[in-house]
């Protein structure tokens, strides 16, 4: 895995790999390979709690399992930004990755589709064409989201596209100064 | 239906206060809203068009909008052309190849066309474009409930008498995701259809990928359309153009028997179970094109290339065809997944015990902690 940061590459060695290749459509071998998402994502929420790393949560947003909502933060200069996302599963997954959508920054960025779907590297659809189905969900918050809000997230804020929650609270307060870092 | 024209015409006037001066924009978005509160009246308005002509007349007077298009039967290159308002086709994207093909066969006189786009039309776009944002199917065909009603619309019956589906679905979508699910759909269905794309290499993108090249890449895939549908020509099974050198390379594209697609497998197995029959027929063509050689030329030459793939029944899952070499100048977009000699640590090849309600009951507990 060229070009991708030492720490991602020991994080992802962690996630455990998925088997089943089923999409939303395929009945009860979409049912095994949930179990084998979930697995993924318990193991992948555990890692990153015990390295202090905590930095998602989502859950299935329908009993089939087929779409999926929850919050992601980044912490830039001191300052935790949250952001809520959300993604279907694709019929043709998993030989498609899910596209991750961040409907609060739709439009306010350069590296994200229509609908706040976010544009990821170059490295990143040929790494899961690669690997497929041994991706799953828990790879593609680890080797796609994340490494996009490391990227994009100090941008955004830098240029004032995206302000801290207390500080939108507070419009008078924050005139006149870019979001500070906390001391 | 209402609802999404009532959204669509809130995005339109947000658009248009960008241009507050654009008064035949107003006019058509008046109308729109006054189609919307009357459709019997919008209806009696569409009424009042032209009537739809009964039959196709190779008459060569000004008054017959079909005596351009029946002189490709008049000079023999296609037998009984108005059997193309038989026909309906589905177009999958409306974007720059998209839109230009649906245009072309408009004025070829396809039967019926069907358009499908994830994007919502938006007046920005509608210089290129000739229908109404409400006459497509704005849908995600990537997700569960988007490809089920994308099925059921391939599947259903048109208004017209005979007409089941649709005889041929043109793809011409902009990504990777959307084309996998079109070669999904019509891998299911057992539907005949062809994919085309651009794509812009390293460092002169933008003077090569303008909508001139894209206008093009729409001609050749009409074209093979035309030549699938009313049975002329050759039907190229894929066709490349590199704009910068002029350059068309050609090839078989070959299924994978190794796919991983079970609907892509029962297709191509079909599809051999056939060969006797297909094989029969071409050879019965080949002698009659024979005995017909001393009538002159068969039909017209075509210098444009455009990328066009042609997938019959047995179709490819392409980005994983046999390792085929490519013909110089192609490239794989994507790399073939791996295959592992064993299982890779840490994955458990045994069936994961917890029942699916435990592991969401661990997940949500890992979430709230």
């Amino acid at each position: 895995m060229e070009g991708w940061d030492k720490g991602t590459k020991s994080v992802v060695g962690e996630i455990p790999l998925l088997s089943i290749r089923a999409g939303p459509r395929d009945g009860e071998a979409w049912r095994q390979r949930l179990k084998e998402e979930y697995r993924a994502l318990i193991a992948y929420t555990s890692v990153n709690k015990a390295k202090d790393n905590d930095w998602f949560r989502i859950s299935a947003a329908n009993p089939e399992g087929a779409r999926w909502e929850g919050t992601c933060w980044y912490v830039h200069n001191l300052r935790r930004y949250e952001f809520p996302l959300q993604f279907d599963i694709p019929v043709a997954y998993p030989q498609v990755a899910p596209e991750i959508e961040l409907p609060t920054l739709d439009g306010k960025t350069h590296k994200m589709y229509r609908g706040g779907k976010i544009c990821l590297t170059v490295h990143f659809k040929p790494l899961w064409a690669k690997n497929c189905p041994r991706f799953g969900i828990a790879h593609a918050l680890c080797l796609g989201l994340a490494p996009w809000l490391a990227a994009e997230v100090p941008i955004l804020v830098d240029s004032g596209m995206v302000k801290h929650k207390d500080d939108e609270a507070a419009p008078s307060e924050a005139s006149g100064s870019a979001p500070a870092a906390a001391s | 239906m209402e609802e999404e024209q009532l959204r669509a015409l809130l995005r339109d006037l947000d658009a248009l206060k960008q241009r507050p001066d654009d008064t035949a924009s107003i006019e058509r978005m008046r109308e729109r809203v006054l189609a919307l509160m009357n459709p019997a009246a919008a209806a009696a308005c569409a009424a009042a068009a032209r009537s739809k002509i009964k039959d196709m007349s190779s008459e060569v007077v000004d008054s017959n909008p079909y005596s351009r298009l029946m002189a490709l039967q008049r000079m023999g290159v296609v037998d009984n052309y108005e059997r193309i308002r038989d026909y309906s086709v589905a177009i999958v994207g409306i974007g720059g190849v998209g839109s230009v093909a649906a245009e072309m066969l408009t004025r070829c006189g396809i039967g019926r066309l069907l358009l499908y786009d994830y994007d919502t039309v938006e007046l920005a776009n509608m210089n290129r474009l000739f229908f109404r944002p409400e006459q497509s199917y704005s849908l995600n065909i990537t997700t569960v409930n988007g490809f089920e009603t994308f099925l059921a619309s391939l599947k259903a019956r048109s208004s017209h008498e005979r007409s089941t589906g649709v005889d041929l679905v043109l793809s011409c979508v902009d990504n990777y995701e959307a084309r996998m699910v079109v070669n999904q759909a019509c891998n299911e269905l057992g539907q005949t259809w062809m994919e085309s794309g651009c794509s812009i290499w390293s460092d002169r993108p933008r003077e090569v990928c303008g909508f001139e090249y894209k206008g093009v890449v729409a001609g050749l895939l009409v074209q093979n359309a035309l030549k699938y549908l009313l049975k002329f020509g050759q039907v190229s099974p894929y066709l490349g153009y590199n704009s910068l050198k002029d350059y068309f390379p050609t090839m078989e594209m070959r299924p994978n028997p190794q796919c991983s697609n079970p609907a892509c497998v029962q297709r191509q197995k079909e599809y051999m179970e056939a060969k006797p029959a297909r094989d029969a027929a071409a050879k019965a063509k080949m002698e009659a094109e024979a005995s017909a050689a001393d009538e002159g030329p068969i039909h017209l030459d075509n210098d444009w290339n455009i990328s066009v793939l042609d997938d019959d029944d047995a179709t490819t899952s392409s980005i994983r065809s046999s390792a085929d070499i490519l013909p110089e100048g192609l490239v794989r977009e994507l790399p073939d997944a791996d295959s592992y000699p064993e299982p890779p640590a840490p994955v458990s090849s045994s069936a994961i015990d917890d029942d699916l309600e435990e592991l969401q009951r661990q997940l949500h507990a890992l979430n709230s902690s």
